[in-house]
């Protein structure tokens, strides 16, 4: 104000320069004003912004704290699976672009592997999809195949990303919870079950697709044939699609046996079935996953793909389909890194669970995946003085975190708005971890009470 | 029992999206072609300062980075850009909210366009146009709005610049409306290779501040200018910082475009818009590539502006290839646009249109049938012109194909060879 009294008293220039200052100001502060309403997110994108990991992963990312909550091996890859890649970045021609829906050996890999495991002859050209992760695969199904007013079928506790990514293709996720059979003492992921006639419920007209996952994240549950029957003939009756995210194919615990229910008769036509580098060959960081299916379906998520990335990274490509070659030729072979690793992981597993037992806490051992629930309630930690409006298992493991350094992820993460309450008595563990981590989880695990 | 998907299976937002003419050049390069200046990637190796970052980290045993790291860009990588591209355009950048790393710059574009374009909106595209933006806008219910480049005839007996295809501003000024939520640049211009001056980019800037519009500013060309031109940053122009999303590229960069590692640079108040569809859609970005890039980016700004420096070395390389290439087809009678940026030039036909009959009444536009045929029947790939605009102008310029010279000197001289034959089997009768 001062500054303006002052320049009244001074040459005309000075006054028109100043007028034309703040008259410019208040141009730009309208602007800003205006830009904020245009330049809004659009509607797809709208209320998708939070995400459990981003949470977690910054809060556990404090290398004093003893990280059993992304599901982040801190094991080695295999060597000769690092070895590819040293071979595959040293070839002129594979630092550079390679076939955008796959490249050439590694379509051809995979069709060979699934050939095997699914008994049936499958296209490396038409029949498969590489994506960026499973993460990508999934986008690029839903992106395909899902819209405003359809219906997609979501089994609770999910993998937290299908809800948003149905969201955000406009469509309404109708949510079924894996309900834990009362059946004694035992607490294994097989007492997790769907209620058939609550899930035949969930299907109508309306119904477009049900995302099946299996081995399951976060509870280990390995669908069984008679369960996966169940969700086929639904499917078949009600003409859906069935989105099968099996990342954990290969992680299956003694006595069970992984099933793909795109191998079930009138199901290949239906059904996407989503695997992932990452989690077959502990390589999480390269990001390379697959979707296998019908040609007439695979082809829609062909033309998402040209359109949102083209193609991935080739090197990466080229080292995984040299790995799949090594593996592939051993299937019949106990030392086949599809069936070592679960061995590796069982015996992982077994300690993990015995651990927390002896800690107090009642975990649900899984049948499958390197995640383990846990029902915490039996603990009684009372947290009814922390402010924060999360769910109790929120509060638990940020907890857990600052006072016992060790992480997790709560479960209510996983499920939607109805079921939050049901599941926040449980946390979810990670167990593909080197046994000093998991020392180190044993040393606070043994001082709990103290 | 109902064995197929008997209903309609796809979504609607794939309508118009369904065709790419890289699925069928690609192929038909890969089935025909001895030499392949189609398409736009480099036959020689990145430089070996990249490769040795690459052996660098798998031998160096840290075998995290073979696990997830940060989903918006690994820590590394985002504070180097950060600092780098902080340092070009004069503004303090946080590598946390201001650069968020992609799967190339394809994803980039991708999210920019889910993140803001809504039904309803419209898009302005300048044409001719990297083919993606348009399926793109599609997909996310927008509306393509075209404004053409347009060529003015060079001075007698010289040869046409890319600089002479210009917007005309009435024109363009035209295409702004209230619906108009965004504009995409790409400077340098892919395919014509033309470098927007300043007064070129202050006349979109206008334009943009005056409707309150967003730049989606596709710049992975930014180190590829020719003839000691500059590259200008839309982003560092009055009013558009606030509005620009500014898109980079590994690929292109480093010339490893078989990494694909791409970033956005903007403002937090519309990076945290692609956040949040980038953490929908891909979610992370693959570690090593990411690791070795920062690292590439950390040499270059230790020798930024000096004659080692990569971004020196290699527009100085390229221009020597395209100086040849443009000899070549002159001296064979195709007439070269000669580009002020990228590893793109576009070259007229009319002279050798004698040699691929006209169809009647045939749909496909001449450039695409000429570049068919060329790759069928001399073995020499290139990608026509039409590919480049939207289906209602293809055959406004169909008489021009695109060539890529970022190409070893054998693959230009055997290119040049094949020209040469040609143009001999024309003049004898």
């Amino acid at each position: 104000m001062l500054f303006i009294s002052r320049s009244f008293c001074c040459l005309g220039i000075r006054t028109y320069q100043l007028r034309t200052y703040l008259f410019s100001r208040s141009i730009k502060l309208s602007a800003s004003a205006t830009m904020a309403s245009k330049h809004k997110n659009t509607r797809r994108i709208e209320g998708l912004d939070s995400n459990v990991w981003v949470e977690f992963t910054k809060v556990a990312a404090d290398p004093s704290i003893v990280n059993l909550g992304q599901g982040l091996p801190d094991i080695s890859p295999p060597s000769y699976v690092q070895e590819e890649l040293v071979k595959a970045a040293a070839v002129d021609r594979l630092n550079q672009y390679t076939r955008g829906f796959g490249h050439p050996s590694l379509v051809k890999a995979l069709s060979q592997v699934y050939e095997r495991v699914c008994g049936r002859k499958i296209d490396p050209l038409t029949d498969i999809l590489v994506t960026v992760g499973a993460y990508g695969s999934l986008f690029s199904t839903i992106q395909a195949l899902i819209e405003e007013g359809d219906e997609v079928i979501i089994i609770e506790p999910f993998y937290d990303c299908y809800e948003p990514m149905v969201k955000m293709a406009g469509a309404k996720p109708v949510f079924i919870p894996l309900r834990y059979k009362n059946d004694g003492n035992s607490a294994s992921s097989a007492d997790w079950v769907l209620d058939p006639s609550e899930l035949a419920s969930k299907f109508n007209s309306k119904t477009k697709a049900i995302i099946l996952n299996t081995p399951h994240n976060p509870i280990g549950k390995v669908f069984t044939r008679e369960e996966l029957q169940v969700i086929a003939d639904l499917c078949i009756k009600h003409d859906t699609l069935c989105i099968s995210d099996e990342v954990y194919e290969w992680l299956v615990y003694k006595g069970n046996k992984h099933i793909k229910i795109a191998t079930f008769p009138g199901m290949w036509e239906r059904t996407i079935t989503i695997g992932s580098a990452g989690k077959t060959y502990s390589v999480t960081g390269w990001k390379l996953g697959w979707a296998i299916g019908p040609q007439n379906l695979i082809k829609h998520l062909q033309v998402v793909h040209q359109n949102t990335l083209y193609t991935c990274p080739t090197p990466l490509q080229e080292a995984l389909a040299q790995a799949l070659w090594i593996d592939y030729k051993r299937m019949d072979d106990p030392d086949c890194y599809f069936y070592s690793l679960s061995q590796e992981l069982e015996s992982k597993r077994d300690r993990m669970a015995q651990l927390l037992q002896e800690a107090g806490l009642k975990p649900i051992i899984p049948d499958g995946g390197y995640f383990m629930i846990v029902d915490i309630s039996t603990l009684n930690v009372d947290l009814s003085d922390v402010d924060e409006k999360q769910p109790y298992d929120y509060k638990f493991v940020k907890w857990m975190i600052t006072s016992k350094k060790l992480s997790a992820i709560p479960l209510s993460a996983f499920c939607g708005p109805e079921t939050k309450r049901h599941f926040e008595k449980y946390i979810r563990f990670c167990f593909i971890k080197k046994n000093s981590t998991l020392d180190a989880a044993e040393v606070i695990l043994k001082n709990w009470n103290k | 029992l109902q064995a197929k998907m008997s209903k309609r299976v796809q979504a609607r937002r794939l309508e118009g999206t369904e065709k790419n003419i890289w699925v069928e050049f690609v192929k038909l390069a890969t089935t025909y072609s001895t030499v392949n200046l189609g398409q736009g990637f480099p036959d020689f190796p990145p430089p070996d300062f990249l490769r040795e970052a690459f052996e660098r980290i798998l031998s160096g045993g840290n075998h995290m980075l073979h696990q997830y790291t940060r989903g918006f860009g690994h820590p590394p990588l985002v504070k180097i850009l950060a600092q780098f591209f902080g340092k070009l355009l004069g503004r303090e950048l946080d590598p946390m909210t201001n650069v968020m790393v992609t799967v190339g710059a394809y994803q980039a574009l991708f999210c920019c366009f889910q993140a803001f374009v809504d039904e309803g909106d419209e898009v302005i595209i300048i044409e001719p146009f990297f083919d993606c933006y348009e399926p793109m806008v599609k997909m996310a219910g927008g509306t393509p709005v075209f404004v053409p480049l347009r060529p003015k005839a060079p001075k007698d007996g010289k040869l046409m610049s890319s600089a002479d295809w210009q917007l005309d501003p009435a024109e363009l000024a035209s295409k702004f409306s209230k619906q108009t939520k965004a504009i995409v640049l790409n400077s340098p211009n892919n395919p014509l290779g033309k470098v927007f001056s300043r007064q070129e980019l202050e006349l979109i800037a206008d334009l943009c501040v005056k409707h309150d519009v967003l730049c989606i500013s596709d710049e992975v060309y930014e180190w590829l200018v020719y003839d000691r031109k500059e590259h200008i940053r839309i982003a560092s122009l009055q009013g558009m910082w606030d509005r620009t999303v500014m898109i980079g590229s590994a690929g292109k960069t480093f010339s490893a475009t078989g990494w694909k590692v791409g970033w956005t640079v903007g403002p937090n108040r519309l990076l945290q818009h692609l956040r949040t569809m980038h953490q929908n859609s891909v979610y992370h970005c693959a570690t090593i590539a990411q690791d070795a890039v920062a690292q590439g980016f950390q040499r270059e700004l230790e020798l930024y502006g000096k004659p080692d420096s990569y971004f020196i070395q290699l527009p100085k390389e390229l221009q020597q290839k395209r100086d040849w290439l443009v000899r070549s087809l002159d001296a064979v009678g195709m007439k070269p646009v000669v580009p002020e940026g990228t590893y793109f030039l576009v070259a007229d036909i009319s002279e050798f249109k004698s040699h691929v009959p006209d169809v009647p009444d045939s749909d496909e536009p001449y450039d695409s049938r000429f570049a068919k045929w060329m790759v069928k029947n001399k073995g020499l790939a290139a990608i026509p012109l039409s590919a480049f605009y939207c289906e209602a102008h293809k055959n406004n310029y169909s008489h021009f194909i695109r060539f890529c010279f970022a190409k070893e000197e054998a693959t230009l001289k055997a290119a040049s060879d094949i020209l040469q034959k040609w143009k001999q089997e024309k003049s004898t009768p």
